[in-house]
This record gives C-alpha cells, structure tokens and sequence, in this order.
C-alpha cells in the first residue's frame, strides 16, 4: 500500500489539482460556497500529499532523486514521464502548495473584480499543476511544459482581474516570459541533439557536458534567457513591477512567491548541472548582473510611490541575492540560493498579502496618501513593520539567512572564478542590505507611523479579518522558525546542492 | 466487293447524321440523326469484320444496335417531357444548363 | 561549573518574557511589567551565580592553559591560507601575564545551528571573564531600568510594548555577550539593531522620533555592511569557522596572511565605528535621545553602544595582529586608536554647546566610548573592559538621573537652560545621585571612572602612544568641565520654567532606589582593580590576551597624580565660570572667529547635513529617482521599444509584404481563374448541339492529328 502511494505520490502532487479543476468546471458559478469548498479541499489534499512526501522523504540521501517514476510518454522524441525529487525540489515543491493553499483561504471573501470566483478559483489550481510539475519534472520535455503552463492562467488572472492598466501588464508579462521560452526550447532542443538524444535531466547531469566549450556556452545563453527573464534579473526584470502592480493580490502572492523561483530553480537543476563548463564562464556575468540588480532593485523602491510597486522592486533585489549565490557556483552559494527561494517566498509574499489588503482598506496603496496605520490598524501594522524587518534580512527571520551565506559565498568563489572581483560583488551585496534597510524602514515610517492622513482619518479601518489571520499566521510561523532555526532548512538541500557542485568539480577550473 | 464501298456508305450516313444532329432545331430529328451516325459506324464495324473474317466487329455491332435502341427510348422519353414543359421540342430553346 | 555550562539560559530568560508580554501583556494586571522586572530579576541572580562560579573556577597557569587549547584550534576545518611570519613564537613585552594564573573558558556547544557545504555551524556559548562581567553589568542595569521604567513610564500608550521591546532588547545584549561564533554576535548585534528601533521611535506619533529611529538603523546598518563582510573574510580567513575563539587562535598563530587579517579587522571596525558612535558614524546617538529616558540609560550603559567595544575586546587577536599594537616599529598610530582619539575630543567639545541635559550625557557616551576604543587601540585591553564595566554604572545613573529630572522636577521638559536650575533643594537623592556620577564621570580618585580611564591613559602612555595620552588628558578636562556645566545648570542657580512654575518634587522610590543602587557602584566599582586588590583584571584575563602578550601595567602615581590634577582643574574652570561666573563670557558673542566655531559646533560640525541631505538625500531623491528613470525609460523603454518595434515590422510586414505580395499572389490565381471563366463562359451556351459541335470539331481536329502523326 506505501509502495504504491510512494510512486503515486508525485503524480497526485501534480494532478490533484488538475482534477480539482475538472470538478470545478461542472459545479454550478453560483454556488460560491461549494465552489470554495471544493478548492479548499482540493488544495488541501495536495497539501497533504506534500505533507506525505516531507513525512517519508529520505533525509539522509537527499542528493538522490526520490519518489522517482520514469514512464514512456512520447516515444518519438524519447521524452519520458519522468517525475522524482530531492533536497532542492522538495522545499519548493511543499511551499508552492502551502501557498496555493494560504491563497485559497486569503480568496475567501476577497474576491478581486469582476467577480467570478469559479474562473478564479480554476486559474489558481492550474496555476499549482504548473508550478508543482516544473519543480517535480525530470524531463526536459516535461519541464518545460509545465512551465509554459502556468503563463496562461496568470495572464488571465492579471489580463481580468488586474488593475486599470492590466492589459498592458498582462502581454508584457506574457510576451516577455515567452520570448525567453522560445529561446529556452531552442537550448533545450540543442541539448537533445547534442546530449545523446535524450531529456532526460539526472541522464545528461550525469554526462558532465555535452558538446564543446563554445556550443555550450551558446546553449547556455539561451537557457539564461529563459529562465533569467522568470527571475527576473537585471536588466530582464521591467515586466516584473507592472505584472505586480496590476495583478490582484493572489496573483501577485503567487508570481512573487513561486513563478520567480522558477527561474532560479531552472539554474539549479538545468542549466548548472547539465552544462557545468559553460555555467564557469558564464559566472562572473550572472553574479555581476545580480549584484546590479541588489543595488538597482534597492535604488528603484527608494523611487516608488505605489505600495507594490516598491515590493515587487524589493523583489528584484533579494533575487539578486538569490542569483549571486548561485553565481558562486559554492555549496555555500547555491545553498544560500534555495534558502533565499523560500525566504523570499514566504516574506514577499507576506507582503503583498499586506499590500493587497491595505490596499483593500484605504483604496490607494499610494504611500504619500498612507500614514498612522499603527493608530488605525495596529496589528496590521505591526505585522507590516515584522514583514518589513523579515525583507531586510534581520537575523533570526527566515531572510538574512538567504542573504548572508550568499554574501559569504562571494568571498570565496569556485575555483576557476575570479576572486577578487566575486569579492568585489560582496561589498556591493552588502551596501544592498543598507540600502534595503533604507526604502523598507522608509516606506514603514510613512505608512504606518505618524497620525492617519486627513482624507482617511474619520474612516472606519478594519484590522485584520479571520481569512486574514488563517491565510498570514502560518507565515509568520514559517518566516520565525526557519530564521531562529535554519538547519531546518538546510539540512534537505545541502547533500542536493553538494550533488549540483559535485558536477561543477568534476569539469575542474 | 470493294471496302471502299461501305466506307463511302458510311462517311455519307455519318455526315448527313452530323448535319442533322448540330443544325436542325426539331429533337426528334436530332434522335433520327444521331441514329444515323450510329448506323454508320454500325456499317463500318460490319465491314471491317467481315473483310477481316473476324467476328468482333458484328459483335459490336449488336451491342451498338442494341444501345441505340435504348437510347432512343430514354432520348424519346425526355422530348416528351420537354414538350409536355414547354410545348416545343425546339432544341435551341433548352438553354438552362447556360453558363 | 552547573551556571558556566548553561549560561545561555540567561538571555533565553529575557526572550521569553519578550514573547509572554508581547502575547498575553495586556491582559495582566500590571500589563506586562511584572513578567519584565521578574525576567530580569531571575537573569541578574544567575548572572551572578554565573560570576561567582566563574570566580570559583580553579585558575591555572596561564602558559599550560594556552598550550593546551592551541592544539585543539589548531586542528580547525579546512584549510588555512598560508600564513606570512613565523608562526607561534612571539616577542613578548616584559610586563606580561605569562606567569599568571588563568582561568579557561567556558565552551559549550547547545546546537547545531545549521549545516551546509560541508560546514557545520554550532550554536553555543563561550563564558569567560569578559562574558562574565557583560553579564552581570548588563543584567544589573537592565533590571534597574526596568524598575526605573515601572514608574517612569507610569501611563504611557504603549507601556506593554515597551517592556517587551525592553526584555528583547536585553536579550540581545546577552546573546552577544554569550555569543560562541561570530554568526550568533551578528544575530544579538542585530536583534539591538531593531529593539533601538523600536524603543527609540517608542513615540512614533511624531515624525521627529521616527526619524531619530531610522536614523539610528540606518547608521549602524551602514556600519553592519563592515560586520557582515568581516565576518565572511574571518571565516573563510580561520579556514571556515565562525567560532570566535578559533579566529582568535588562527590570527595570532601568525597563520593567517596579514592583509587577510586587515582587510577584516578593518570590516569589522566600520561595524564598530557604526555601533558603538564613533565619528564619524557617532551623529545618530544623540538623536537617539528622541526614545524614553529610560532606553537611552539602557542604550549607553550597558546594551548597544557597548556591543562595538565589545565586539572589538572579543575578537581582540584580530585587532591586535591586524595593526600590529604594540608591534616594535608600528606603535603610535592604528585607526582604532585614531577613531577612539578623535571620538574623545570631538564629542567632548559638542557636549558644551548642548542645552538638552540627555544631548549632553549622550555626547558624554560617545566621548566616553572613545575612551574606551582608544584604549583597545593602544593595547590597554583591559583598561577598556574596565572602563565598560565602571563607566555603565555612573552614566546609567546620570540617564536615570536627568529622568528623574524630568520626571519630577521639569514637568518632561530636558532643557536645561529653559526649564531647570535650582532644583538640588527639591530633589536631594536625584541631586546627590547625579553629582556622585559625575564625580565619577570626572575621573576624581577613588571614584569609579577613576580607575578606569586611568589604566587607559596608563596604557597609552607606557605602549608607546604619546599623542593618544595627550588626547586622553585634554578629553579628561573637558569631561570635568561640561559635566560641571550640567550639573550646575540642572540644580543650581535660579528656578527657570517649568521648574519654577510647576512645583518640583522628588521621584517616586522606584526611580529613586536604582539611582542610589547605581550611585553607590559608581563610587566602589574602581575600586575592584585598585592597586592591591586587582581583582577584575584577574577574573578577566583570558587566553586571547595571554597568546598575544597583551601587556598590563601597573598602577603608577605619577600618571595617576597628572590625571587628578587634570579633572580637578577641568571641575575648577568649570566651577569658577559657572558657580562664580568668572571669565569672558559671552566671548562666543563678540569675538568672530569664536563665534565661528560655537556656530561650528553647534552644527554638530554639519556631519548630520552632510548625511542626511548630501548622502542619504542624493540616493533617496536624484540618485533613486535616476535609477528609476533609467529604468522607465531606458530599460522599459528598450522593451517597449522592442514591443513597438516589433508591432512596426508587423504592420510593414502586413501592409506590404503581406497584402501586396503574398495576398497578390493569391489574387492574381484567383483573376486568372475569374477571367478564364468568364472567357469559358462564352462557350457555354446551354445548347446541346454547341457542345455537340465543339466535341465534334475536337474530335476531328484530334483525328486529323493522330492521322497526321500516324502516317508520318
């Protein structure tokens, strides 16, 4: 009975949903109260399924592919069903269902407009078949089309739900990730002719590289762009702050917290691994373009006005720790990464949970018109300031441990990497966490301390609702226990990320 | 005897039938013409076999006669409805099939 | 050995009195200060049980000691980079403690905190005589604020919030002072970081106070940019490690390359120069003044601005062989002497032009705290620590002091021009208090900062850093000048203001008592390491100091009798313009270039301008807003160029190649196929014989050809 539940395990992470979705399809729109109920549910299921699968993970080998299942799919191409995950998969697998889940209950009676919570609730299980399958998928083929499949569920939901200026937002978003897929599909394409005319990813990690130094270096390029334009690093990143502006808060929760992770994931698993040489010289570039987009990122939420706009700034930002880590190419570098994912994930999307609700409450996220929310909402405010001070990577909140190992690995690169100029990054990095500290504490002071601006200062402000409190607290319980205890967390990935690097020392300088 | 006989036999039949067949406006005569030619590809076929002892042309030849006949029933039989249309069998007058 | 071993429940005390106030405060009846006062409490009793087993520790020679943990250091992770100079064997200055007795640290290991890349980061505590001593002055203050602040705070809007922010702001301390590996120092150093925040902008109604709170963040977080890159550089420096004690070994085992060290001690004192005010970081400070009275004790005493000085005596071995000390040849100058040097003087000289007494005692903290950096610089290590340890008592009372003031004398005003004098008649035991610790303050013998600033100015002036003695001497004078300056404008002369007009009273004995407690120790606390007993540099010394041959000298009269005289005539010039209204006053009015420099000074030398409008201004406006420019139009416009562009070469595509080529093409067969049609169209008549004739007229053509072909 276990053993067939362990095979299955992977599969019903990633078509729970996807059968959610059928059922949804046959209820009646008007029955909201079934409607939810039924998402609820569904969503839940997966969580429990994740929750099997922390429960009979092999700790101890997380470098190895688990739950593995490896089925024909299209011979033609000999591209398989091939499912499995490990110590790097498994974090970001388990928080895209916990936050589809925390989504769901947020959506409870916050429905954005035009109202129609059938369609909504539809598009945030496709969003989870596609965001469980990327992080599940073995197969390049596999991968690539889930990947694909969560664009068009979150253009829809920006393009219909969005704000004023959503159409615009929602083709730029698609368009631009698209663009970076199609030439993502071409690398993919040339490792499957050059790599032995397989996709299957442990089978050509396991080759140490596939074709000369310059072919790969251009198949790398076009893997970069794919999954550098998800991330978005510097300078792919300007379709990231409108998406976030327009989409409605569960859409941005889940752009920030698991779509960005993607791409950084695609790294990790893809483009490392597979071409370890190119990835060396490709390296020095990636941290540079993420050292840059720390400082830039931090320069562009001193500028904003707009509560989510300044978030999805920030975003930039702590991705670029993310990526300066990877670009270490250390243990340390790529641990610091999958750490940073999920810290990120969980704060960024803490804050637009707040951002939306705010939002919600005063009817502009304009920071100039906000102000005294600590008198008016004490607790939302207090939860805004914990948030705040999560992002900027205090010790002790799940965030500075995604910053601080990345800055540490800086100081010692790869071997093969230049020092001296990776230690240059680190400096960098570091004035970025000033600068953090700067627009986040600044854009606390004028949100939430002082007096409540006239215009809103006989207003009635609803402190924070249940489905607030249901969807928030297990984040906030999240954000504190991994930041006080992080081996939490590292303990699943660093035999994975030992793996990754592994194929990096097997190339040599 | 001379084949050449039956040939000229034939090539007169054969060009009075034509004649018929494309210039007059009467149908009926029209039928009467094409049973001309009919006839006189029936006396080639006849000639032919039997200056050359071989009985494939008047095999044919009955399988024209034959034929013919049914043409002339169906023929015969779509004048009549013509005329019961249009009370006219002049052939000049069904145009519908013009392009 | 029960209270050495498990030090770490001290801060864990405070941590969870934080959570139980923040969860359940307001619903108590005292609302969360009674969990406050009693956590403290606890943590001060085993912070002295903890003292007393760690008096009760067998000493050993100090050299077997060494020798024995040198190996275990030795056998650190990794690998280390190979060291430049001979490793292990030292010159050692005569006066050292090599023939003393040591008592060793305390290590423990509690967790693993995490584990990756092959790197294993334990959580732990590491007790020595320094832990020690932090403990107990840390806990001790923090208990009497506490009790102070159960008056003192009587009523205010966010009393429960408060305490917690209090509790947690303690445990911060503690956990740095406990701390094992550098990680845990930046977590506690941290935690301060956002407690300051929290209590400072306590009132953040008003935006002056926010904006002292983010000032103060924002400092110091510029100076954490020094701490988080030093500590990576010492990691990886020690051959992976975190573990303070390691870093120490490897630094002074001459194993790690010279400019490795620099590069990290220098990281980590612009951490310091951050947190602990030196200039020329120090501005934030007296802002800090904007939270309750009874943080700023807590801030200056014995949490926060001490964590750089600790910071700096902990990883001493970095410090030490980074600027080579007491190094033959390079004694005289280091930037940690510098830095502290300027400190003295230039804080001393801001503190005279202050109206606000807490602005005063702040500029006295930073001055203070200079000394205390300076004495590290010149290798007077234990001077330093000393100078911690006294200078918490005596300027936690005059904190507590001038609360109490305001409290009861100027109705919560701290100007001490507009709104107080004469108060010595209403407030005895504030008054007497508040004088004791400026004597204190002063440097006067016996007293408690005697004592201390005395082995800093001994150290400087026996190692070799002639200059820094002089700086110390001249800030010695000036301390007892301003502080003669304060006290006689708080409670001497005419009633003025608020102090006239609204009845001043003596406080209420919960803000009265910690002030006696802090009096008393202000006056005996020197008296630990007077000449003869020695005992705080005893219980002090730790393997760090033996390895490095820190020297340690002994008391000498003539330094002593040069800095008495010193403070005395500082308290006599200040007493005779003041008390006697003697000298040129007013000369800042009249004379030009000295009313230049009062202008100068009270500009707080324009650093805060150049700051707050010429650095954080250009980033937040220009720079930011350029950066967002480049970004709307530059990279954005790149997109949306390529978007435009691509809609262009659609519309072209479309237009032209699309509708005239492609589609002409289509309509061109489709002309074709029209005009033959109609050109057919002709022959089909519908009458039968036409198409009979044509049939016919082919078919004969067709015969006249085969007959034309057949017959060659």
């Amino acid at each position: 009975m276990l053993n067939t539940l362990d095979t299955w395990a992977l599969t019903l992470a990633v078509f729970i949903p996807l059968a959610g979705v059928v059922v949804l399809g046959f209820v009646d729109r008007t029955w909201e109260k079934g409607l939810k109920g039924i998402t609820l549910l569904v969503s839940l299921l997966t969580l429990a399924d994740g929750i099997y699968l922390l429960a009979r993970f092999d700790y101890g080998a997380s470098d190895a592919l688990q739950f593995e299942v490896n089925r024909h799919w299209i011979d033609a191409i000999n591209s398989h069903y091939h499912v499995g995950i490990d110590g790097i998969s498994l974090p970001m697998l388990v928080l895209s269902m916990f936050i589809t889940v925390l989504c769901v209950v947020y959506s409870w009676d916050h429905f954005p407009e035009p109202y129609n919570p059938k369609s909504f609730l539809m598009l945030i299980l496709v969003l989870e078949v596609g965001m469980n399958g990327t992080f599940v998928a073995e197969d390049l083929i596999l991968f690539f089309v889930f990947f694909e499949l969560v664009l068009l569920p979150m253009y829809f939901m920006i393009g219909v739900w969005g704000g004023p200026n959503r159409q615009y937002a929602s083709i730029k978003f698609f368009l631009y990730t698209l663009f970076g897929s199609a030439l993502m599909i071409l690398g993919f394409l040339a490792i499957y002719f050059k790599g032995g005319q397989t996709f299957d990813i442990p089978e050509l990690v396991a080759k140490g590289g596939i074709a000369s130094h310059v072919t790969e270096l251009w198949i790398f390029g076009g893997l970069f762009m794919g999954f550098a334009i998800k991330v978005p690093m510097f300078p792919f990143h300007t379709w990231l702050p409108d998406a976030h502006t327009e989409a409605p808060t569960v859409g941005s929760v889940i752009l920030a917290a698991i779509l960005l992770k993607l791409g950084t994931y695609g790294f990790i698993r893809i483009a490392i691994p597979i071409l370890p040489d190119a990835a060396k010289s490709w390296a020095p570039w990636i941290g540079g373009l993420a050292v840059i987009g720390i400082i830039y990122g931090a320069l562009g939420c001193l500028a904003q006005r707009d509560l989510k706009r300044l978030i999805a700034f920030s975003s930039v930002a702590h991705m670029g720790f993310v990526m300066l880590g990877i670009s270490t190419l250390t243990s340390y570098g790529i641990n610091a990464a999958v750490f940073g994912m999920v810290a990120h994930g969980l704060i960024t999307g803490m804050l637009f949970f707040l951002a939306g609700s705010i939002g919600e409450r005063f009817g502009t996220r304009e920071i100039n018109r906000l102000g005294g929310l600590l008198v008016q909402a004490p607790k939302l405010g207090w939860i805004l300031g914990f948030c705040a001070m999560a992002s900027l990577g205090l010790p002790g909140l799940a965030g500075f441990w995604g910053e601080f190992p990345a800055i540490l690995s800086a100081y010692q690169p790869a071997a093969g990497l230049n020092e001296a100029l990776f230690r240059g990054y680190m400096v960098v990095a570091s004035i970025g966490t000033v600068l953090a500290a700067g627009y986040l504490l600044w854009m606390y002071q004028r949100t939430a301390f002082g007096l409540p601006r006239d215009e809103f200062a006989e207003a009635h402000i609803h402190d924070i609702h249940t489905p607030e409190w249901i969807a928030w607290t297990p984040l906030l319980v999240a954000i504190v226990a991994l930041g006080v205890y992080p081996h939490l967390l590292f303990h699943v990935t660093t035999d994975a990320v030992d793996g990754v690097t592994a194929a990096l020392k097997a190339v040599g300088g | 005897m001379h084949l050449n006989a039956f040939l000229l036999l034939a090539a007169f039949l054969f060009c009075t039938g034509v004649y018929g067949a494309l210039a007059r406006k009467n149908a009926v005569l029209v039928l009467m013409s094409i049973e001309l030619i009919l006839n006189a590809v029936n006396v080639n076929l006849v000639a032919f076999g039997a200056f050359q002892r071989s009985i494939v042309g008047h095999i044919f030849a009955l399988f024209v006669v034959a034929i013919a006949a049914a043409e002339v029933g169906v023929g015969l039989a779509i004048v009549l409805l013509i005329y019961r249309n249009r009370h006219s069998i002049d052939l000049t007058e069904v145009d519908l099939m013009k392009g | 050995m029960f209270f050495l071993r498990n030090a770490w429940i001290i801060p864990a005390i405070p941590v969870a009195s934080f959570w139980v106030i923040l969860l359940f405060g307001k619903r108590l009846p005292k609302k969360g200060s009674e969990v406050g006062v009693a956590a403290l409490a606890i943590a001060f009793a085993l912070s002295c049980l903890t003292f007393g087993a760690w008096i009760a520790r067998d000493a050993k020679p100090a050299a077997e000691v060494v020798a024995a943990t040198a190996p275990a250091t030795a056998a650190g992770p990794g690998h280390v980079e190979g060291g430049e100079g001979a490793g292990g064997a030292h010159e050692l200055p005569s006066e050292t403690h090599h023939a003393e007795e040591l008592r060793p640290a305390v290590d423990r290991n509690l967790f693993t905190w995490f584990e990756m890349g092959g790197t294993k980061v334990e959580f732990g505590t590491h007790i020595d005589g320094l832990a020690v001593t932090l403990l107990f002055v840390v806990t001790l203050i923090s208990l009497l604020v506490h009790i102070f602040s159960t008056a003192y705070m009587k009523g205010d809007r966010r009393y429960t919030h408060f305490f917690a922010s209090l509790s947690l702001f303690t445990s911060g301390m503690l956990i740095l002072v406990t701390a094992r590996t550098t990680l845990q120092m930046i977590l506690g150093w941290e935690i301060m970081g956002l407690c300051s925040f929290m209590l400072i902008g306590h009132w953040w109604e008003e935006k002056p106070n926010s904006d002292a709170a983010l000032k103060a963040f924002f400092t110091t977080r510029t100076g954490d940019v020094g701490l988080l890159v030093g500590v990576s550089i010492l990691f990886f420096g020690a051959g992976r490690t975190f573990d303070a004690a390691t870093i120490n070994a490897a630094a002074l085992s001459g194993r790690m390359p010279h400019w490795v060290l620099l590069m990290g001690a220098t990281a980590l004192f612009v951490a310091v120069i951050g947190k602990s005010a030196q200039f020329p970081l120090h501005t934030w400070l007296p802002d800090a003044m904007a939270g309750p009275t009874p943080v700023s004790a807590l801030i200056h005493a014995a949490t926060m601005v001490v964590a750089g000085v600790y910071l700096v005596a902990r990883m001493y071995g970095v410090f030490w062989k980074a600027f080579s000390i007491t190094a033959p040849g390079h004694a005289g100058f280091n930037p940690v002497a510098i830095v502290g040097g300027l400190t003295i003087l230039i804080a001393a000289a801001l503190a005279f032009v202050q109206n606000d007494i807490k602005k005063v005692l702040a500029y006295s903290t930073v001055s203070q705290l200079g000394y205390m950096v300076m004495g590290l610089g010149v290798g007077a290590w234990m001077g330093a620590v000393f100078h911690i340890f006294t200078h918490a008592f005596f300027k936690a009372s005059l904190f507590l002091g001038a609360g109490s003031v305001s409290h009861g004398g100027s109705h919560h005003s701290f100007d001490m021009k507009k709104d107080m004098g004469g108060l010595k008649k209403h407030m005895p035991i504030t008054f007497w208090t508040f004088a004791v610790s400026s004597v204190a303050l002063a440097g006067i013998p016996i007293l408690a900062g005697f004592w201390s600033k005395d082995e800093i100015l001994l150290g400087a002036g026996k190692n070799g850093y002639t200059v820094f003695l002089v700086v110390g001497l001249m800030g010695a004078m000036m301390t007892a000048a301003y502080m003669t300056r304060c006290v006689y404008l708080t409670f001497f002369g005419e009633a003025r203001g608020n102090a006239a007009h609204h009845h001043p009273h003596e406080s209420p004995p919960a803000i009265t008592g910690p002030l006696v407690v802090l009096a008393f120790l202000s006056v005996v606390a020197g008296l630990l390491n007077a000449p003869g007993i020695t005992l705080f540099g005893k219980w002090n010394l730790n393997e760090v100091l033996v390895t490095a041959g820190v020297p340690e000298h002994t008391f000498n009269y003539g330094y002593a009798a040069v800095s008495t005289l010193i403070a005395a005539t500082g308290i006599v010039i200040g007493g005779l313009w003041y008390f006697r209204n003697l000298g040129p006053h007013g000369i800042t009015q009249r004379v030009k270039p000295l009313h230049a420099g009062y202008v100068f000074l009270d500009n707080k030398y324009y650093l805060d301008v150049l700051y707050t409008d010429g650095v954080v201004g250009s980033i937040k406006g220009p720079i930011a807003r350029g950066a967002y420019w480049v970004n709307q139009n530059v990279l954005d416009g790149v997109v949306n160029g390529v978007g435009i562009a691509a809609r262009r070469v659609a519309q072209f595509v479309y237009d032209v190649i699309d509708q005239q080529v492609v589609d002409g093409a289509v309509n061109g067969a489709g002309f074709t196929a029209e005009s033959g049609g109609s050109l057919l169209r002709v022959f089909q008549t519908g009458r039968v014989q036409n198409y009979a004739a044509i049939m016919f007229g082919v078919a004969a053509l067709s015969a006249l050809g085969l007959a034309v072909l057949v017959t060659k």
